[in-house]
């Protein structure tokens, strides 16, 4: 750090930032994992190993990675049809894709609960086929699934709107079909994208709440997400086993984002 | 971007595709817009505009109004401060701090509500002194605050980080020699610069500002005509089977959302590129 620095604004910026950074972000959360810690291991092992505990990580876990998928299947679709086709209201459709990100996750949650509970929209059709969207895990995954897959769309369209045909194009004179061309040629120059965007939706799905509880019926033991077990402690003022269950659903989150991160690495160093 | 005939699909399946991918949007991102309006007017124009002047909810429209006039601007100052920071200077510990910023991405809303009652709650690190001075911070406004504060946190920093990155330093090192100091360098050279990228950061960070439910309903308490942002009143009459009145509501942040869409469609158009932003 010997080089002299020509820019001013050095020391206000620094100070400022770190500071800002450590009120309203650090010292928080180095309150949670201090709060967890006063707790011993085997209160740890006694809240996470608890029944309850243990159905609300397996729904959330399993409807989150359920809806990463198909936001994976349908966004590579998506993106797909957005950035190589031409149709009238392409435009739109594009712009409309951000939707889950802007809408206020309370509005998506009691606006998708109207079309799916049985006297839904779409519910009673449902209903009739015996498929209960609404107030059940299906319901659940039908909330992640829409906050999830914008995560895959904006992460692969970038990288395929970059994406040269010469390949495609040197791939189809030597006879190739198009299904082998998108088989050997184009989709595995996605993987590292579609892995990201899996990532992330997944990511966001574990935190999610708003959307979630308006449809899932928040059952203890069936439709209780981890987030929801987490505000139930906190309304019967268990502040540790609050703060255990937070201080697990984080670690695995850091992780996440900890992959992420060096994905996108990747990622940039892939399309340099 | 026109392709040529070898390196695209046949007809049909190109109509099978595109049909396939606008039935899912059309089931995922019309289907619930729409049914937003529709179950706001189910009752009628009188309902809809009785529910929007009722005492609560206008106590809830100001409330979400001076939470986000509050964190806003909080985080634009911080998002210019440190992208100005990791972009201009380079220092040890500069990779670390950027992924710091990007950290309140990964805690869940609920987290980032608790993190707040764990510090000034009833029970919480500083709450026997809070109670002794008769401080209310949990279940009161600057809870409903800082709540927001953190889960907006990123918003303007995300967006003018990379955008500063590629723009480089050479502009502000010339008006250096030619002797600007550092005010008049950012007023005059950064700023309009970056303008387009950090509205679009504002107007991200305003639509989650005002659009936040699970922080902001573990620190509100709800207390009607208090604590009850906008969502949280949409909620509340959601849970007394006012439904038409929780989607009249809800009509509102739909409209913040389209605003917000169609700003930063016309800010893409204007700059010409499309930012990166995945949150």
């Amino acid at each position: 750090m010997s080089k002299r620095r020509v820019i001013p604004g050095f020391g206000l910026s620094m100070g400022f930032s770190i500071t800002y950074l450590s009120l309203i972000i650090l010292i928080p959360l180095a309150a949670l994992f201090l709060k967890a810690a006063t707790l011993g291991p085997a209160e740890w092992w006694s809240i996470l190993t608890s029944p309850r505990m243990i159905a609300a990580a397996r729904l959330t876990f399993g409807a989150s990675a359920a809806a990463a998928l198909v936001s994976t299947v349908f966004g590579l679709l998506v993106t797909w049809v957005l950035v190589r086709y031409r149709f009238p209201g392409r435009k739109l459709l594009d712009a409309m894709v951000d939707l889950p990100f802007a809408l206020p996750t309370a509005v998506a949650g009691i606006t998708l609960t109207a079309i799916y509970a049985p006297n839904g929209w779409l519910g009673e059709t449902l209903a009739k086929w015996g498929i209960e969207a609404a107030y059940s895990p299906l319901g659940v995954f039908i909330a992640l699934t829409f906050i999830g897959f914008p995560f895959v769309v904006r992460t692969l369209q970038p990288v395929m709107e970059d994406f040269e045909s010469e390949c495609e194009e040197a791939a189809t004179t030597l006879g190739a079909g198009r299904w082998t061309i998108f088989r050997r040629v184009i989709f595995p120059m996605f993987i590292p994208a579609l892995i990201t965007g899996f990532t992330l939706a997944f990511a966001r799905a574990i935190g999610e709440y708003g959307s979630v509880i308006f449809i899932s019926g928040n059952l203890p033991m069936q439709t209780e997400i981890l987030p929801l077990l987490i505000v139930s402690q906190l309304e019967q003022f268990k502040y540790e086993a609050a703060a255990v269950i937070a201080a697990g659903m984080l670690i695995v989150s850091f992780v996440l984002l900890f992959l992420i991160n060096l994905l996108q690495r990747r990622l940039n160093w892939q399309n340099r | 971007m026109s392709r040529s005939s070898v390196t695209t699909e046949s007809a049909p399946v190109r109509l099978l595709l595109i049909g396939t991918a606008v039935a899912f949007l059309a089931l995922f991102l019309l289907l619930p817009l729409a049914a937003v309006f529709v179950e706001a007017f189910r009752k009628g124009w009188e309902v809809f505009l009785a529910s929007l002047h009722e005492e609560a909810a206008l106590s809830a429209i100001k409330l979400t109004l001076l939470a986000a006039g509050i964190s806003v601007p909080l985080n634009t100052l911080f998002g210019v401060s440190a992208a100005w920071l990791v972009t201009k200077f380079k220092f040890r510990g500069r990779s670390l701090l950027v992924s710091l910023i990007d950290l309140p991405f990964a805690v869940s809303p609920v987290i980032a509500g608790l993190v707040w009652v764990l510090l000034f709650g009833a029970k919480g690190w500083f709450g026997p002194w809070l109670a002794e001075h008769d401080i209310k911070i949990i279940f009161a406004l600057p809870g409903v605050v800082i709540a927001t504060v953190f889960v907006t946190f990123p918003f303007v920093a995300r967006e003018l980080i990379p955008l500063m990155e590629s723009q480089g330093s050479d502009q502000e090192e010339a008006a250096v020699t030619l002797g600007a100091n550092g005010w008049h360098i950012f007023w005059r050279v950064t700023l309009p610069n970056i303008k387009w990228g950090l509205l679009y950061g504002v107007l991200l960070c305003n639509a989650r500002a005002m659009g936040e439910f699970g922080a902001v309903s573990v620190v509100s308490g709800h207390i009607s005509g208090e604590t009850n942002t906008l969502p949280l009143h949409v909620e509340v009459l959601y849970n007394e089977y006012q439904f038409s009145a929780a989607f009249a509501c809800a009509t509102l942040l739909a409209f913040l959302a389209l605003i917000t869409l169609s700003l930063k469609t016309a800010v893409e158009h204007f700059t010409g590129h499309s930012s990166q932003n995945k949150h």
